[in-house]
């Protein structure tokens, strides 16, 4: 199971440590984190990914409700949030033909094209993971040769009770 | 004013009047304003021992102990004890020394990250960076240390922050915004509580270290006496229950009396009061919770189903909790009887077993010497233990009559905390006796604060069950590695008696129950500090005993 936390944090020194390292203490699992600061620059917001079963989850969002720096822990609702992340992907080149193949696929997938070279290149994409991987699955036989991913950033839809 | 300074300054206005420590390169503009403060300094001679000593000041005086050390191996060497108060949920307030912050990061002398290397077993960590932080820095860090569940907060201050002149601000309240300690229990959970109480069977209440912390012995006592409800505990929630009222069982667990553990495992539902349903309590957890309806309060809401799948969670402070129980009960005049079937059956088991639970036959068997102990003890002594078998001997044998009066390392299990903590609980409570009921392994380890007990006038008796061996370690030895024993010989090394004369203290050795009462009479009398020597039999096991990865169903008892 696949869940998505959203947590306002102090934006202070320490605090991405003190998050991760409640993590590693507990034997929780971290799939993807992504930071930044927010509209309000005393908070910074915390995006996780994580798999645990429902258990373990409950426990991982009480265990960071407790933390002194965290303001708001929320576990996102994937249908009441808009979900996205950034992925550079280097795609080995070894015909000619590939590098209009693989713009034409980047293009369906509104992915941005970058440094295009004779033996590589590399696409931008910016989606939902599921999306993500179905790129990454049809350019695969072309060889991918470097994957750069961000990991997820999300907000919930709406304000208050909207969503 | 200097940060320095106005860490005293601050200090004072939290009310701390005595601080643990040791002096070093990195907080001696610290000592220098202690030198003219008004608060009284324990120099310790091993700073783990100032930790212990803040730890048991604060779980006695349940406000938080103050320990201070320097930079580097200084706060390296105070870990242990934070670690140890963060296991029992102690308030305690460490403060080291810090290199100057423009050295922090250069591999300085005496330089390490203690923030990032306490960061797991701290509540929380403050390392001002300025002088005018500190006043506002320590009022949070009492705040943060002593409500909600309590524990150990750091201050690390580097040494120029400490000479640095500010203009001071001292902040008569703070709020932090993600910390929300007091939660007001929910009405119509404690109402549900009470139904499934009464409508419940078999009925136990678990007392945990929650209650001790919170202080609800009266409210404790109200519910089980209104309900008519036998009453076990954890070991940490050792003494929350006058260990002699007629609804009390005692402690469950790995080392529980028989009749708690027997009892537990029968029950149908529990009241389980500031308790973590720690795996040395409850045996293994899907056993435990099998047929039983679990009611836990805590004022933890992360501890609401960590361990244990709870039926009905009440979260807030255990005192405030048991209190609006216990008004609701009278108001609905809610009695139970005393002459129910499930109460019978208590009250045989435990007659039961105090017929037939076999005694190790020694003369100065743990449960004689203990006993003994018990009854020429004062109710109201406080008394602390080390780690290991006398602790568990303690647990079984040494019967708690004045609630919150016993402590111990149970958390953690730190061995050479129960003597700096007895003298820590002395400086708390100088009108009491004080007694850590040790082993001498345990004792080795700390031994050198008897330096501090005599010199600083908190004299506490150290009563020693000397088995010349690391005993816990000899017992799972002899019981699960085919008595391949290694390791646990300390063949009676060094002479306590004369260990304790050159620091000062008296030293005398008891070699029959009767010298044994004689011995804590002649300490209790000369109120100086007192190494009480009893040579015990290094063969006798803690019995029952619940092995580890089973539940209380198996328990091992003796034969």
């Amino acid at each position: 199971m696949w869940s998505i936390i959203s947590v306002l944090v102090e934006n202070k020194p320490g605090v991405l440590f003190k998050v991760t390292h409640l993590f590693r203490s507990r034997n929780y699992n971290i799939d993807s984190i992504s930071v930044g600061i927010t509209e309000n620059p005393e908070f910074s917001r915390m995006t996780i990914t994580t798999s645990a079963d429902e258990k373990q989850l409950n426990q991982i969002i009480k265990q960071l409700d407790k933390m002194i720096d965290t303001v708001e822990v929320k576990l996102l609702d994937e249908k009441k949030s808009i979900y996205r992340e950034l992925v550079l992907m280097k795609i080995k080149i070894t015909k000619p033909s590939d590098i209009m193949e693989i713009t034409d696929l980047a293009n369906a997938f509104k992915c941005n094209v970058h440094d295009v070279r004779k033996s590589s290149i590399i696409v931008e994409i910016t989606a939902t993971p599921d999306r993500i991987s179905a790129f990454e699955d049809l350019v695969r036989g072309y060889g991918i040769l470097e994957i750069t991913r961000t990991g997820l950033c999300s907000l919930e839809r709406g304000v208050g009770n909207e969503s | 004013m200097s940060g320095a300074r106005s860490l005293m300054v601050a200090l004072e206005k939290e009310g701390a009047n005595i601080v643990f420590g040791l002096p070093g390169g990195a907080n001696l503009p610290i000592y220098d304003e202690l030198y003219k403060s008004n608060i009284r300094h324990i120099l310790v001679r091993h700073e783990q021992s100032a930790s212990h000593m803040a730890d048991g000041f604060g779980r006695v005086s349940r406000r938080p102990g103050v320990c201070f050390a320097t930079s580097g191996p200084g706060a390296t060497n105070i870990v242990t004890g934070i670690a140890t108060a963060q296991a029992d949920s102690a308030p305690m307030i460490a403060v080291t020394g810090q290199v100057p912050t423009k050295m922090i990061g250069k591999d300085a002398f005496q330089e390490s990250d203690i923030i990032g290397i306490t960061n797991p077993i701290v509540k929380y960590a403050f390392q001002p960076m300025t002088a005018a932080e500190i006043p506002e820095v320590v009022k949070k860090a009492f705040y943060i240390s002593s409500t909600g569940r309590p524990g150990p907060v750091l201050i690390d201050i580097p040494k120029d922050v400490q000479q640095n002149e500010a203009e001071m601000v001292f902040p008569s309240e703070v709020k932090i915004r993600g910390y929300h300690p007091w939660v007001d229990p929910d009405i119509r959970e404690i109402e549900r509580a009470i139904n499934m109480l009464l409508a419940a069977e078999k009925p136990v209440i678990l007392a945990g270290g929650g209650v001790i912390i919170s202080g609800a012995f009266a409210e404790l006592q109200s519910i089980a006496e209104l309900l008519m409800i036998p009453v076990v505990t954890t070991f940490k929630g050792k003494g929350s229950f006058p260990e002699n009222h007629p609804l009390s069982l005692g402690p469950i667990g790995m080392h529980g009396h028989a009749e708690a553990n027997k009892i537990m495992v029968e029950a149908d539902c529990v009241l389980a009061c500031g308790s973590r349903f720690s795996d040395r309590s409850v045996g293994t957890f899907e056993e435990f919770e099998r047929n039983l309806k679990i009611i836990h309060m805590d004022v933890d809401p992360a501890e609401i189903g960590k361990n244990q799948t709870t039926h009905i969670a009440v979260v807030g402070d255990i005192k405030a909790s048991l209190r609006i129980m216990v008004k609701m009960l009278i108001q609905k005049a809610t009695k139970r009887p005393g002459d129910n079937p499930w109460l019978k059956r208590v009250n045989e088991t435990r007659e039961y077993f105090r017929q037939n639970l076999k005694l190790h036959s020694h003369p100065l068997g743990a449960a004689k010497v203990l006993r003994k102990l018990r009854e020429v003890l004062p109710p109201q002594s406080i008394v602390t233990t080390e780690v290991g078998q006398h602790q568990m001997w303690a647990s079984l044998f040494f019967d708690v009559i004045h609630p919150g009066t016993f402590f111990s390392s149970t958390g953690l299990g730190t061995m050479g905390w129960g003597f700096p903590a007895a003298i820590g609980a002395k400086a708390a409570k100088p009108e009491v006796p004080v007694v850590d009921i040790a082993g001498e392994g345990s004792f080795n380890m700390t031994e050198n604060s008897l330096a501090v007990s005599v010199l600083d006038d908190l004299p506490v008796i150290v009563f020693l069950l000397n088995n010349f061996s690391l005993g816990m370690v000899a017992q799972w030895q002899r019981t699960f590695y085919d008595r391949r024993m290694i390791g646990i010989d300390l063949k009676n090394c060094p002479d306590y008696v004369k260990l304790a004369e050159s620091y000062g203290a008296q030293g005398i050795r008891a070699q029959s129950i009767d010298e044994i009462g004689k011995a804590v009479q002649t300490a209790l009398k000369s109120n100086i500090a007192t190494v009480i020597d009893i040579p015990i039999d290094p063969q006798e096991d803690v019995l029952p005993f619940v092995a580890p990865g089973t539940s209380l169903k198996e328990m091992i008892l003796p034969s």
